[in-house]
């Protein structure tokens, strides 16, 4: 049994956190969501449409007793993004935020100098901040000094599915970290969540990977197995990378024959 | 008057509240519903008391699927 995790002063079994978006439809979202085994699941704010009368991500995520954890997504300034937050909050009822201030449309990288300003007036205002950042250690350190519960590094650019792009960076987050570190976008398939999990991260936030997958129920499995892994190898501590080989089979015992 | 309701002007009655907005766009506004006036939030305790003045912008959210 896996250590649990410690995050925003709640205990968690689960250390995959859903994103919802990109499912084709609300049952591929349930389905997967069940099959991933996370506890935690996020949401978006948009204007209400009252032409569409599909049923809300909500009532899914309500139905499966999940912890909601809404986000900022879409917005570009330290401003908006409080804004959202606190919108967010009344709506739902939690002060928890999953924290994004966009710095550009085609990568959809962080912007750090907003990011850092609006975790701080959050956090400040009682948020429990997570906030999506780029995978810049000083930065993490930053996210960390303002008073935010996680850092939640990028892979790679959200959707990319290109997997973990720069593992020494992330290294340099979790060897610093005070604060639990789940890694956050990029994820394409199992292997990235797990070497995520192996470099040290606390957790992983995906959701592209499984919404977009051709079976999302069964990406979501292989996700949940994936952080799983990916975790208990880190704990049981993988052995040093070798220019030679290592025999595994004593020579002592040898017989001659010949 | 005339006041944007997520970005379409519309013609309300004087009066009109927050509230009366809301339940023009949502049937039952249940949890998950969230209200920006001029970008900043109404709580929900305070829609029913919050009356629009003329020009004012806003903005009914809800939730959707997003990572």
């Amino acid at each position: 049994m896996s250590e649990l995790l410690r995050l925003g002063g709640r205990t968690w079994s689960s250390r995959l956190i859903m994103g919802t978006g990109g499912f084709r439809s609300l049952v591929q979202l349930e389905e997967a969501l069940v099959a991933s085994g996370a506890e935690m699941a996020t949401v978006a704010l948009r204007r209400v449409d009252p032409d569409s009368r599909t049923e809300s991500p909500l009532s899914v995520i309500d139905r499966l007793g999940l912890f909601l954890l809404p986000n900022t997504a879409g917005c570009y300034t330290a401003r908006d993004a409080t804004r959202t937050a606190r919108l967010a909050r009344d709506a739902f009822g939690t002060s928890w935020i999953k924290l994004e201030v966009i710095g550009d449309d085609r990568t959809l990288h962080p912007d750090p100098v907003e990011l850092v300003a609006a975790a701080e007036e959050l956090v400040a205002d009682g948020f429990t901040v997570l906030p999506y950042a780029s995978d810049d250690p000083v930065l993490a350190r930053r996210l960390e000094a303002v008073g935010c519960a996680a850092v939640m590094p990028l892979g790679s650019p959200i959707g990319s599915g290109r997997g973990i792009d720069n593992p020494y960076n992330l290294a340099l987050i979790v060897e610093q970290a005070g604060v639990p570190v789940i890694l956050d976008a990029g994820i394409g398939t199992a292997s990235d969540a797990a070497l995520a999990m192996e470099l040290g991260c606390d957790g992983v936030l995906l959701a592209s990977s499984v919404s977009r997958a051709d079976d999302p129920a069964a990406m979501a499995a292989a996700m949940r197995k994936a952080v799983e892994a990916g975790h208990d190898a880190r704990r049981a501590g993988r052995i040093p990378r070798r220019l030679h080989a290592q025999a595994s089979t004593p020579d002592a015992g040898l017989p001659r024959l010949g | 008057m005339r006041v944007s309701v997520n970005g379409v002007e519309r013609e309300l009655a004087a009066g009109a509240t927050v509230a009366d907005v809301v339940r023009s766009l949502v049937e039952a506004p249940e949890r998950g519903v969230a209200v920006a006036l001029d970008g900043e939030v109404v709580p929900r305790s305070r829609w029913q008391a919050t009356s629009l003045v003329e020009g004012q912008a806003v903005e009914v959210l809800r939730a959707v699927q997003g990572g």
